[in-house]
């Protein structure tokens, strides 16, 4: 690999490649059934990720708030937290609230699990569930699977095991980590295929992507349900995304399925979010032999008719360069998929800073492409722009969320938008990545990019490719 | 299901006209903690107003949430430098959280004013710096003194009061950039235009109207901004104040200390607009031939919109609006805007009026007509649906209420990228309700598919 250039020259940060941690907690308790969010902190924070979430969802994203004074600050917020616990509950009724600090709130040192405590862990019928994430460290990515592992922790204390283990319905746990509406509805219905009942946390796709509706719901249907997740204890394998995640649990992170594991001794297989031929056949392969059965044939299909489509597509991909960014385990995986069809990721950069993601790379990629890539992490958009302007050959694609525009329109390369968030266009929401239905996507989307870009430069506009 | 219910404490900020409540409407309030208020915090106040300003630095001081969600959010536009459109912050870590964060903000500060040369800087301080500590007005000084730029520190922690402190908070940092001229000659006919943010080129549009009738425009704070522009303010005759609640405390700190006189206008929708040009016409009395320019030039845009508004009318006659703005200065306008295309006003409301502001809503509006402050999704959606709404004029965070309701949209808000100011404003803002009123989706929406074939509501 190319020396690593200092990927922290300014001290500020300029034009962010991250959002803040409560965000991901706020997004995954959204994934939970009638949870509602709760931020203990200033208005402005809940307010802010609500617009941000709408604007890639276009649904409704209700987060509430405990709404910070000057007093609040200077004598503890748990009046606050407590009269704003009792609000959501008196008006939406939910099955729980989802209390996400912020920098403000963990600052003053607010004690939230005793706050919590005091009010017995649930209102009516509400259970309260806590995380920590202060805005001051880490990213969004963060925040979701710190809210993920505490969802998990709360509905199965180690004391609370189910004394039998089910014989027929083998349920199996999937924690896919921060994916789109689409992905989620693929990998139920792949496990539906399998005829092979899954408990996937957090589930958001229903409640984020629902229908037109007859009456307003306070809460939208959908969610994992709580039921469901207090059963997660009884079953048989749980499945982490994550290549920096999985890095992470090595190290000692706490994650959902490690809970699981150190509880009550379900396995827990991690691997890297399955996009592209390879990680997808490891998905399908860890599916079956978790299991017993095997992979259905629709998917073999699915398979094959992508690998002809890669066939098809090769020369107009082969060697191109793309500069990719986003969360740390999205590119990891993107650049894996990347890598398969012979797209150079000659750029890898994230606005994360887990220390593990030029590991979470080598494992992924390819010794032949490792010296052809520069990898960054804590970057920003503005850093990420100074090394694509500087590269020895303008890349063909930027790969990544709508944030990446305005540098590639600057540079006047394609911009394949993927990922978190989608602002500028419809259907973020809707955009497939995992499986071979989503590397069919993604390889479609990114030979057309590169095939409107060679027709647009064109001085004779051909009309065939 | 069950209808929705408001909570106890939000009873008084929820009124409806002809109801058998008295009105005394309670405002002004901190939002109650848990009713996902439609409100942002101080912060946001003070970066709306400052963030047109282009060529100065808006350097945000805390952990990276507050700058990633507001990075490129206005679509106010600059016709030269475009230095606000980046997000800069300081970014800070749990480490800069205890040992304290002023020399990460001053390293921060010297190294993007030496990479962008910007014209001046504003720091935002967040929640956080108002906990920790750091004294940000003297790293402020201390930059200025080896820069020799304007660093102007603004006390915006998200916290200490509501997104009016905030506007504050930024006509106190405008204020010191405008001190900064000495000893200001007013000009003749001369005018600022406060409170104009150049929202998809709305200042342009004003600027225009302006220059037709003589007048010169010193300044417009804050749209297609520039920090010299600001600073030259005190040099005007005359300030001229739209969105009220966000600059008209510059207007009195200017009165006070230059004696420029403000008056308070609108330049949305034909009523306002032209009322707004009179009255600074009127001002300048004096000099008669700038109220024969006003007269002649409003006289020629009305004719120019007219006809275009009399062919929507037709489709929008006795359609029901409901409108939820930040400020109640625009509800005022939007009210009298959608009666002169033929619409009704069910639902009027506002994050930040006062009682003076809620008292003329009610004045303005029919009998039945909701009104709210402060308002959160769920009473936003009990009444639309009540008063069965056919359009909603908001922002980004109403859109999905009206939207899954099957219920138009206009985007009344900062990041719409079609000018609503000025006559041609009204034609665009008439073309718009036009067109998500008319469209035949709402058909096959459930909600109003079964109203319009009497198959009921699903009630």
């Amino acid at each position: 690999m190319t020396k690593e250039r200092p990927s922290k020259p300014y001290t500020a940060t300029q034009n962010a490649c991250k959002m803040c941690t409560p965000l991901g907690a706020a997004l995954a308790f959204h994934g939970i059934e009638r949870s509602v969010p709760l931020l203990h902190g200033s208005q402005g924070c809940a307010t802010y990720m609500r617009r941000y979430l709408i604007s890639h969802f276009k649904e409704p994203v209700d987060i509430a708030s405990s709404n910070f004074s000057e007093e609040t600050a200077v004598f503890g917020g748990g009046a606050n937290l407590k009269q704003a616990i009792e609000n959501v509950a008196r008006q939406y009724s939910p099955s729980m609230i989802g209390i996400a600090t912020t920098c403000l709130s963990e600052t003053i040192g607010d004690d939230v699990p005793m706050i919590l405590a005091g009010m017995g862990a649930s209102i009516k019928g509400t259970s309260l569930v806590h995380v920590s994430t202060p805005s001051y460290t880490g990213t969004h990515m963060d925040g979701f699977h710190q809210a993920v592992a505490a969802v998990v922790d709360r509905f199965n204390p180690a004391d609370k095991r189910i004394g039998y283990k089910p014989k027929k319905k083998k349920t199996v746990n999937l924690f896919p980590g921060m994916i789109s509406n689409a992905d989620i509805r693929h990998l139920k219905e792949i496990f539906e295929t399998f005829h092979t009942p899954c408990t996937v946390l957090p589930d958001y796709s229903e409640r984020l992507e629902g229908p037109s509706w007859q009456e307003y719901q306070p809460i939208q249907e959908g969610g994992t349900p709580i039921s469901v997740i207090e059963k997660m204890n009884v079953a048989v394998h749980s499945l982490e995304f994550g290549a920096v995640l999985a890095l992470n649990a090595d190290k000692g992170v706490d994650t959902a399925g490690g809970i699981l594991k150190d509880r009550f001794d379900i396995p827990c297989t991690r691997m890297p979010i399955p996009m592209g031929v390879k990680a997808t056949d490891r998905f399908f392969e860890t599916l079956s032999e978790v299991t017993g059965k095997p992979v259905p044939e629709r998917y073999q299909k699915e398979k094959w008719r992508l690998v002809d489509a890669y066939v098809d597509g090769n020369k107009y991909v082969s060697q191109k360069k793309a500069v990719i960014y986003g969360e740390e385990d999205f590119v990891v995986s993107l650049a894996g998929f990347l890598s398969e069809i012979g797209i150079i990721p000659v750029i890898c950069a994230t606005g994360g800073k887990s220390g593990l993601f030029r590991q979470a790379l080598e494992q992924t990629l390819p010794e032949t492409v490792w010296d052809q890539m520069q990898i960054h992490d804590n970057m920003d958009f503005t850093r990420i722009e100074e090394r694509a302007a500087a590269l020895p050959d303008p890349p063909d694609l930027i790969i990544g969320n709508s944030k990446g525009y305005a540098m590639a329109r600057r540079l006047n390369v394609p911009l394949v938008r993927a990922g978190f968030p989608i602002h500028d266009r419809v259907g973020g929401s809707r955009i497939l990545h995992i499986g071979y239905k989503g590397a069919q996507n993604l390889f479609d989307t990114i030979v057309n990019a590169i095939l409107e870009k060679r027709q647009s430069d064109s001085s004779v506009g051909y009309s065939y490719m | 299901m069950k209808s929705i219910s408001v909570l106890k404490d939000r009873k008084k900020q929820i009124f409806e006209k002809g109801g058998s409540e008295p009105f005394d409407m309670s405002c002004e309030k901190k939002s109650l903690a848990g009713a996902v208020s439609q409100r942002a915090c101080v912060f946001c106040g003070s970066r709306v107003v400052l963030y047109p300003i282009a060529d100065a630095l808006h350097l945000i001081h805390g952990p990276i949430g507050c700058a990633s969600y507001t990075w490129d959010i206005r679509g106010a536009l600059s016709s030269g430098p475009e230095l606000h459109r980046m997000s800069f912050s300081t970014d800070l870590s749990e480490t800069d959280v205890i040992y304290g964060g002023e020399k990460k903000l001053k390293m921060a500060l010297t190294e993007l004013i030496d990479q962008y040369s910007p014209k001046a800087a504003f720091i935002y301080c967040t929640c956080i710096v108002g906990i920790i500590g750091d004294d940000v007005d003297a790293v402020c000084r201390e930059v200025e003194a080896a820069t020799g730029i304007p660093v102007i520190p603004v006390h915006s922690e998200g916290f200490k009061g509501t997104k009016k402190d905030g506007y504050k908070a930024a006509c106190d940092a405008l204020f010191n950039l405008v001190r900064r001229y000495p000893n200001p000659e007013p000009k003749p006919l001369s005018i600022n235009i406060l409170g104009e943010f150049n929202i998809g080129g709305e200042t342009w549009i004003i600027k225009r109207y302006y220059e037709a009738m003589g007048i010169n425009v010193v300044s417009v704070i804050t749209g297609d901004g520039r920090v010299e522009e600001v600073t030259r303010a005190a040099t005007a005759t005359l300030n001229v104040v739209q969105c009220s609640g966000s600059v008209t405390h510059l207007a009195k700190m200017m009165e006070e200390e230059y004696g420029i006189p403000y008056i308070r206008v609108s330049y949305f929708g034909i009523e306002d607009t032209s009322d707004a040009l009179y009255r600074v016409a009127e001002f300048f009395k004096d000099a008669p031939e700038v109220m024969e320019k006003t007269r002649e030039l409003i006289l020629n845009e009305v004719k120019a919109v007219i006809p275009g508004l009399e062919t929507v009318k037709k489709d929008l006659a006795g359609k029901r609006a409901a409108l939820y703005v930040g400020g109640a200065f625009k509800a005022f306008s939007l009210i009298k805007a959608l009666k002169t295309i033929g619409m009704d006003v069910v639902l009027a409301g506002s994050q930040t009026g006062t009682s003076e502001d809620y008292a003329i809503l009610r004045d303005m509006c029919a009998d039945g007509t909701v009104i709210l402050d402060d308002a959160n999704p769920l009473e936003l959606a009990k009444y639309v649906m009540e008063k069965n709404a056919d359009l909603f004029i908001g922002g980004v965070k109403e859109r999905p209420i009206a939207y899954k309701l099957g219920i138009g949209f206009c985007d009344h808000n900062h990041e719409r990228k079609i000018p609503l100011a000025g006559f041609e404003g009204m034609a665009n803002f008439a073309r718009e309700v036009h067109e998500t009123v008319t469209s035949p989706i709402w058909d096959l929406v459930p909600r109003r598919a079964n109203k319009n074939t009497g198959k009921g509501n699903g009630k």
